[in-house]
Order: C-alpha cells, then structure tokens, then sequence
C-alpha cells in the first residue's frame, strides 16, 4: 500500500538503485581484488565515455580543418569540388538526399511494419507466430553489403515498370516523372532503405503490441468489438509511442546506412526534383564513393560531412531514448 | 430485455486440457446465479463459454450447446461479436480503458454499436452511470480519465460500461475481489438493483458473497487436480447453504476444504 | 446443416449475414486473376505492378462485398484483415527474393576451390579466383575487435549493475545508448581522423578498432540485461557467506548468466562482420593473401562484395562471385545467430517471466 501511493505521487529519484545492494558495494571495495575489479570495470566504463569525446573531438578538429579552407558556404553549397584551388565544397545535397531517401524509407516501412506486427500478434495463425518473428530475427542480421547487391542487380531491373507507369499516371505531379536512364534514383534508394529497416521496426513494435494489456483486450472484446475496432480501442493507443521509438531507431539506420546506398544510386551532385530522376546523393553514401580518390584535404571535407551525418544521427536516436524513457515513466506510473 | 440461459452437455478445452465436462444448467432470467467452488474448478472457465470469450484464449475450444432464449450461442453462422453484444462481463480486475475518459469509457460499446447523437449518448451515459451507483461521484469530471478513479468506482465504472448497451445477461468473474470491503459492499447493493433488469451470473470465492447476492447457487468441483471441473449440484441458494443434497457441497460450504 | 436461407432469419440478433468461410481467399483468387487480366491487356510486363494492382483489387474487392452482405463494421474489420495479410505478404517478396536469389547465384561458383584462393593476380572481370584472403581478413579484423570489445564491453556492464550508480553510471548508460546508433561510416571517419593525423597507411587493426567501437555498445546491452536476470538471492548468499564482492561476481554472477552474455556477444560478432563502410575506409581491400592485420591492406568479406560489385564493368563472372560470396558471408553470420539463440535457449535462466 505504502509503496504503491508513494509511487503514482512521485516516481523514485532518477537511477534506480542496481541489483547490488549498495552500502556493501561501497564498503566492499577495500580490500585488494575488489579494488582492482572495481577499478577495471569502472574503467571500462570511463573508456566508453573518453571514445565518444573522442570521436566528436577528432571529427570536430579535421571538419574545422576542411571548414576553414572551403571557399563556398559549408551548409549550403551545391558543389563538391575538393580539388580547385580554392576548394569549394557544401553539403546541401547530402543533406537533401539524405533526408528525402529516409523520409520515403520511413513512409513506406513504417505502416507495413506497423500491420506485419500486428499481423504477428493478433492475426497469424497461432502456430506460425513463434517461427515467423523468428525468421523475421534472422533478416534483421543479413548484412547490408548483401541487401545492397540485391538491390543493384535484382530491385533495379524490377522498378523499371513501375516507374513507366508511375511517370506516366503521376508525372503531371513533377516529383514522378521520368526521363528515362536507370531506375537509379531516390525512390529505388527509399525502397532499397524501407526494405531494410523493416525487421527493426517489425521486431519493437510487436514487442510493444505483445505487451498491450490483455486485461484491455478483453474488456473490448466484451462490449462486442471486432478483432479490429479490439486494436483500436486496446492495442494502439499503447503501442503509439512504442512505435514511434521503434520508426525513429529505424530512421538512424536509413540516415547512416552507406553500402546499400552506395551500390544503387548513381549520384550526381545535384539536387533532383524528381524522386525518379537518378542522381543527388547522401552523406554516408558520398564519403563511400568520393573516398578512395579523394586528396588529403578531399578527406577533410568528407570527415566533415561526416560529422554533419554523426550530430543527425545523435539527435535522432536521442529523440528516440527520450520517448522510449517517459514511455517506461508512464506504464510504471499505471502499473 | 433479459434472456434465460439453458446450458447442456458443455465441455470446454484449453488445447488438449480438459477444463470443465458435461455441464448442463437452467439460468433465469431476472435473478442472480453464483457460482462457487475451489479454485482451479472452472467456475470461471464456464463463464466465459456464457459469452464465447473462452475462444479467445490461446487454444480454447467448447462443445456442446447454451442457449439463449432457445438460440444456440454456438450454432451454425452465429456471429461472436454479437453474441458479446447481448451478453456483457465485468471482470475480476477493473479494467477500464486507461486512455478514455470517463464519459468515453461508458460511451465506447454504444459507439461500436451505431451511430448516436451527442445528446442521446449523454443521456444514455448518464443512465447507466446512475444505474452503477456512480453518477454522483463523477458527474463533475465526466472528462477525466477512467483511471483516476478508485478501485472501486473504477469497477463500478466498468459495470455502467457493460449495461449501457443494454445486454440480456450481465457476467461477473469475481468482480469484488480485488477490492475493500466498502466497495464490495457498494457493488454487491447495485447486483441486488440491476437484477431487476437482467440475468446476472456472478463468480465468487467468496461463499458469504454467494448467500447474500444470489437467487441460486451452483457449486462446481473437481475430482483431482488436472481432472476437469464438474458441476455438482445448483438449488436455491437458501437450500444449498442450509441443507445441500450432495455431501461435497457441504463439505465444502462448512469450510473442510477448498 | 441449416444453409444460408436458415441464416438469414430476421428475428435473430446474433446472426448477422455473414459470408461464407473461403470467401477472403475466393477474393484473393479472383483479384489476382482480374489484375493478371489487366496486366496481359495493357501489357504491363513487371510482375510488381500486377502484385500490386491485386493487392489493390482485393481490399477494395473485400470492403464492397462485406459492406453489401455484412454492414460496415464488419467490412471494415474484414479490410483492416485483409490490409494486414496485404502487408504481410507484400514484405514477405522481397525477403524471399533477396534470399532466394542469393542461394541460387551464390552456390554457382561456390566450391572448395572459391574458398581456398585468393583473387591473386586474376582481373576483375574474369572467372576464376576466390575469397580465401578475404576470409582470412574477415576472421582477423572480426577476431581483433572481439578480443578488444568484449572484455571491454563485459566489464563496463558489470560495472553498471553490479556497482554503478551516481553520475557516472547514468553518463555511461546515456552515451552507450547514443553509441548504438552511430552509423558504422562514422565510426569508420573517426579511426581514419587519428591515421590522418600519424600519416598511416590503411591495414587490417585499423578496421578492427572501429568495428571494436561498433560492437561495444551491442555487447553492453545485452549483457547487462543478462546480468539482470541474476537474481540477487544468490549474490546475498555469497556475500553472506563472507566471499568478497569481486569473487562473488567471478564465481556466481557471471557463471550464471554466461550463457546469455556468449549469445550476446555472438549477435555483435555477426552484426559487425557483415559492416563494410569502416572497412573500406581503413583496410582498403586487397586481391592478394596478407595474413598480417598490423600492416598492409587486407581483404574482408563484405568488402569483397562490394568491390567484386564496383569494378565488375558489368562481367557475369564477377557478379557470380560477388553472389557466392554473400551467400558465405550470409551463412556465417546465420550459423552465429543460429547457435546464439540456441546457446540462449538452452542456457536460459529458470525464472520464468
């Protein structure tokens, strides 16, 4: 009783207290192998944090170097040119295709996970359910190099219909149409990107469906709901912020992802109205491709997109966490 | 509005588990049947075959006929979803819908159910609200959530839920246990008031609940652990808890088991 | 027994018109035969376009005919099944394909001879060669980074259960969640910043270091949920028993939870060895045999895949072995989930949840 009210009028100051018991853990430490073990862990940890520092401290500095020699606006230029003298290079375009590819990626993943899980958890046959999200497990760890060839040589050919007819019912629109050449655009790289991220989202966002009060399912079920108007009222709304989280980690993969982009599009440093037009490009995809003839300074510049990419990524996967977080606040507040 | 219940021959599965075996029964309408018995007799298993929510769990499966006002609730092309329609449940654990408000919470079955005017749907909120006993304490946060309330006010919340639509047979699992004892006191007065209106079928451990509430008794047991549960005997509640005419049932009631 | 005419009794609230039992897959059958119908007549030659003219015809298809016999709640129940099965098999294609595919282009040039032979000094473009020094690459950098990252991430989750606490505690758990998310390229830019600096040429323990960097934060997680699981009862017990805090961790706690900590380590294993983008920055790919990781270019895996890909001018023969070189690298990193999860089955805790 004392607990549970103490719980809902504040919940317990931030860290929960670990699994160790603590003033032990403290006092525990005097003797030799418990400060040396001590000291090894905590280490490890601080080593963690130092790699980080490092990592923002080292891209910061050779980005700064690079920054500080580019002749056109870092941000907004539309040019990639390392080798003038002076340099002129921007990350404008990466930045567009980075976002454009991830948005179609997201547009397209998200509902089908969103359905995939809920077929997973409500719809399959009970008996295909287990081995199903298993396999679902397993293409979650089929590296990207492998989608990326896949897609190259069997996705590619395959759009080429698809893109005839989207151009011709949709091409008044601007953003389909067509001019023909390879369907090696940003619609094939969102298609490639939605493809890959869709076992993540699949797999959190059934997690969270699974976790849905049972007790809430069957209070709908016995007012007469159908299996569907059940999700609405019992299943949705508690899966809403999982499944947000869940498309936000899959957004983090989209952004970084380098290979599959890499083999598919053929990029061109401009920006494309249309989402079949090949050309334009990403950040991960653009140090892939420009690195092995780039200059010394050619690296510079692309560490410094690079950093662009990492400080995206942060926020993203940040925004994640946070949602996540007060999403455990919440359900601990009503348990 | 209410119906009779008339249960014969009902067998009901979890998988290959026999859970409960040949039951048959008369419910009648406008009165209160309790069903007691030791746990794991499937007193709440046959309850849910009241209302086809025992297919919902994982590998539960029934045989055998209930009918309702001479309709097979598991015959030929009877739809589920109707058939939870016409006969409501309050379970063990209040659970109202924690997202919805009050008003939305007694709302959400006439919503399924067609469409209502706003003036309409607050009127018949309104009445079935009153009809739990609850009108009172939340007619000025009809806009909060269903979860602020207490456990007792939510149950009760849960009650005007079910009998806003207007179900023929009203299934309660044991409704007061997860509450103190002035609100099962609360809700053992508004069971005493809505049978008037419908057929209640109300599970409980708790065997004074059964002699204060119910018209007539049933009790349930089980051979062994593991065997299903069967019904034993079902009287007039005052002739089960006064004179029994099996020797299990007042073993039973006079506490040497169970 | 009673047919449709008994169902239809007006009477009846519990029985609404209802459609027979195979109508959805009836809908299924007839939307797939009318879109190969259009398809053949406006001759569209891409198979995706009629799966998805199908897809369309049988929600639309299923929400008029239910709407009709059934009403509207219904119909839309019966569409909102219909879009998820939809979706299902919709995702299903390219995942099939994508296996599919690899399997039967990959086991082409695949033999023993592939496995055991580098490219040497064979052209992109021809036939022949194979992807031993690629393995050899894979297996070294995948080793190095798993000797540094584990230990490494091991201890930093023990520290975080078994004695952290305060602000140090909280910033490491922050930043290992933000390092789960770095994208590998960025790992990949940060070892190159440091050989930047010491004018270093690319070799395999550069790409072991940012794979190290990658797999890290995999290994802390799932570890720390392993350790979790350990139930304090018997942490209490040793340190009642006057066994000191470090002993009781060696001997108690990690005994007990090695089963899921190996599994977890195993799943980063094959999580980074299928990366590529740090590899290709830092090891830059080699045709030849260099079995040393400390200097000189080094061949790996998924590299390989990627420049087989690059450099193939279009060449079948380079594609094959682009193909049988996935399908290895697949095979691998499901032989390491396969006996992860199996380790993790077998080995699981008995607190049931």
């Amino acid at each position: 009783m004392d607990i549970t009210t103490k719980n809902t009028e504040a919940p317990p100051p931030a860290p929960q207290p670990t699994v160790a018991e603590q003033k032990r853990a403290a006092r525990g430490a005097t003797r030799p192998g418990d400060r040396i073990f001590l000291g090894l862990s905590r280490g490890s940890g601080i080593l963690l944090l130092v790699i980080m520092a490092a990592i923002a401290g080292f891209l910061a500095y050779r980005a700064s170097i690079a920054i500080s020699k580019d002749d056109a606006n870092f941000l907004t230029a539309f040019e990639w040119n390392t080798g003038l003298l002076p340099p002129k290079f921007g990350i404008a375009v990466l930045a567009f295709g980075t976002v454009v590819s991830s948005i179609i990626a997201m547009v397209i993943a998200v509902p089908i996970a969103v359905a995939i899980a809920l077929f997973l958890t409500h719809y399959a046959p009970r008996r295909l359910r287990g081995p199903i999200a298993y396999v679902i497990d397993l293409l979650a760890a089929v590296p990207s190099i492998v989608y990326g060839l896949w897609g190259a040589l069997i996705l590619v050919p395959h759009m080429t219909g698809l893109f005839g007819w989207l151009d011709e019912y949709l091409g008044w629109t601007g953003i389909f149409s067509w001019q023909a050449g390879a369907p090696r655009s940003m619609l094939t790289v969102g298609i490639l990107l939605a493809i890959m991220i869709l076992p993540i989202i699949t797999n959190v966002s059934r997690e969270v469906f699974r976790q849905a009060p049972q007790m809430i399912e069957e209070a709908a079920l016995a007012l007469g709901a159908t299996r569907w108007e059940v999700i609405r009222m019992a299943v949705l709304p508690f899966g809403r912020s999982g499944v947000i989280s869940a498309s936000m980690l899959g957004l983090g993969r989209a952004l970084g992802e380098t290979m599959a982009v890499a083999t598919v599009l053929s990029p061109s440093f401009t920006i494309q109205t249309s989402l079949l037009d090949p050309g334009g490009g990403t950040f991960a995809q653009n140090i892939a491709s420009k690195f092995s003839e780039a200059s010394e300074l050619g690296r510079d510049a692309l560490i410094a997109s690079g950093l662009v990419l990492f400080v995206i990524t942060l926020l993203v996967n940040g925004a994640a966490r946070m949602i996540i977080a007060r999403r455990k606040e919440y359900s601990g507040a009503n348990a | 509005m209410a119906k009779r219940i008339d249960v014969s021959g009902l067998t009901a599965y979890y998988g290959s588990h026999k859970a409960i075996e040949d039951i048959s029964m008369t419910v009648e309408p406008r009165s209160v049947t309790a069903f007691i018995g030791p746990s794991g007799c499937g007193k709440s298993t046959f309850l849910r075959t009241l209302n086809r929510m025992h297919e919902v769990t994982a590998g539960g499966r029934v045989e055998g006929k209930v009918l309702l006002d001479d309709e097979d609730l598991y015959g030929q092309g009877i739809d589920p979803v109707s058939v939870r329609r016409e006969v409501g449940m309050v379970f063990q654990r209040p659970n109202p819908f924690p997202t919805m408000s009050i008003f939305d919470n007694v709302a959400a079955g006439l919503r399924l159910n067609g469409n209502y005017k706003k003036s309409e749907l607050g009127d018949i909120v309104e009445k079935s609200l009153k009809g739990a006993n609850l009108w009172n304490e939340v007619k000025d946060r009809l806009n909060k959530p269903g979860s602020g309330l207490s456990g007792g006010q939510q149950q009760r919340l849960c009650i005007a839920r079910a009998i806003a639509v207007e179900p023929n047979v009203l299934l309660m699992d044991e409704p007061c246990s997860a509450l103190d004892p002035i609100s099962t006191l609360a809700i053992e007065d508004l069971i005493g008031e809505l049978k008037e209106r419908f057929t209640i079928v109300i599970v409980t451990h708790n065997m004074q609940q059964a002699a204060r509430v119910s018209d007539r008794t049933a009790f349930f047991n089980l051979s062994a652990v593991g065997q299903p549960g069967k019904l034993i005997e079902i009287d007039e509640t005052e002739r089960i808890f006064s004179n029994p005419s099996v020797q299990a049932t007042e073993d039973y009631i006079s506490g040497r088991f169970g | 027994m009673s047919t449709a005419v008994a169902d239809k009794r007006p009477s009846s609230t519990l029985r609404g018109a209802s459609l027979p039992k195979w109508s959805p897959y009836a809908i299924a059958v007839g939307s797939v035969a009318v879109a190969a119908g259009i398809g053949l007549a406006a001759g569209l030659d891409s198979r995706i376009q009629w799966g998805l003219i199908a897809a369309i015809l049988f929600v639309l298809g299923t929400y008029v005919i239910s709407a009709r016999v059934e009403g509207r709640r219904q119909a839309k129940d019966r569409v909102a099944t219909s879009l998820v099965w939809v979706a299902f098999l919709l995702a299903l294609l390219p995942l099939v394909s994508l296996v599919w595919t690899t399997v039967s282009r990959g086991v082409k040039v695949l033999d023993v001879y592939f496995l055991t032979h580098s490219m040497g000094l064979i052209s992109d473009t021809e036939p022949g060669g194979g992807i031993y020094h690629a393995i050899i690459g894979s297996l070294e950098q995948v080793g190095l980074a798993t000797v540094i990252a584990a230990p490494i991430g091991v201890l930093t989750a023990i520290y975080l259960v078994e004695y952290g606490r305060g602000n140090l505690a909280r910033s490491v758990t922050f930043f290992v969640d933000v390092m789960t998310g770095i994208p590998s390229i960025v790992a990949g830019l940060f070892i190159l910043s440091i050989m930047l600096m010491f004018d270093m040429q690319p070799f395999g323990f550069a790409g072991s270091l940012a794979l190290a960097i990658l797999m890290m934060p995999v290994v802390v997680r799932s570890t720390e949920e392993m350790l979790k699981l350990v139930p304090n009862e018997l942490r209490e017990a040793s340190l009642a028993l006057g066994v000191p805090k470090w002993r009781t961790i060696l001997k108690v706690v990690l005994p007990t939870s090695i089963g899921g900590i190996t599994t977890g380590i195993m799943l980063a294993v094959a999580r980074i060895a299928g990366e590529t983008a740090p590899v290709l920055l830092l090891v830059w790919g080699n045709s030849l045999i260099n079995s040393n990781p400390f200097e000189g270019a080094q061949q790996s895996l998924p590299l390989y895949i990627y420049q087989q890909y690059q450099n193939s001018q279009g060449s079948g023969a380079a594609y094959d072995r682009a193909w049988a070189a996935a399908l290895t690298l697949i095979a691998f990193v499901m032989i390491l989930n396969l006996v992860a999860r199996g380790i993790a089955r077998w080995k699981a805790p008995k607190t049931g949840r």
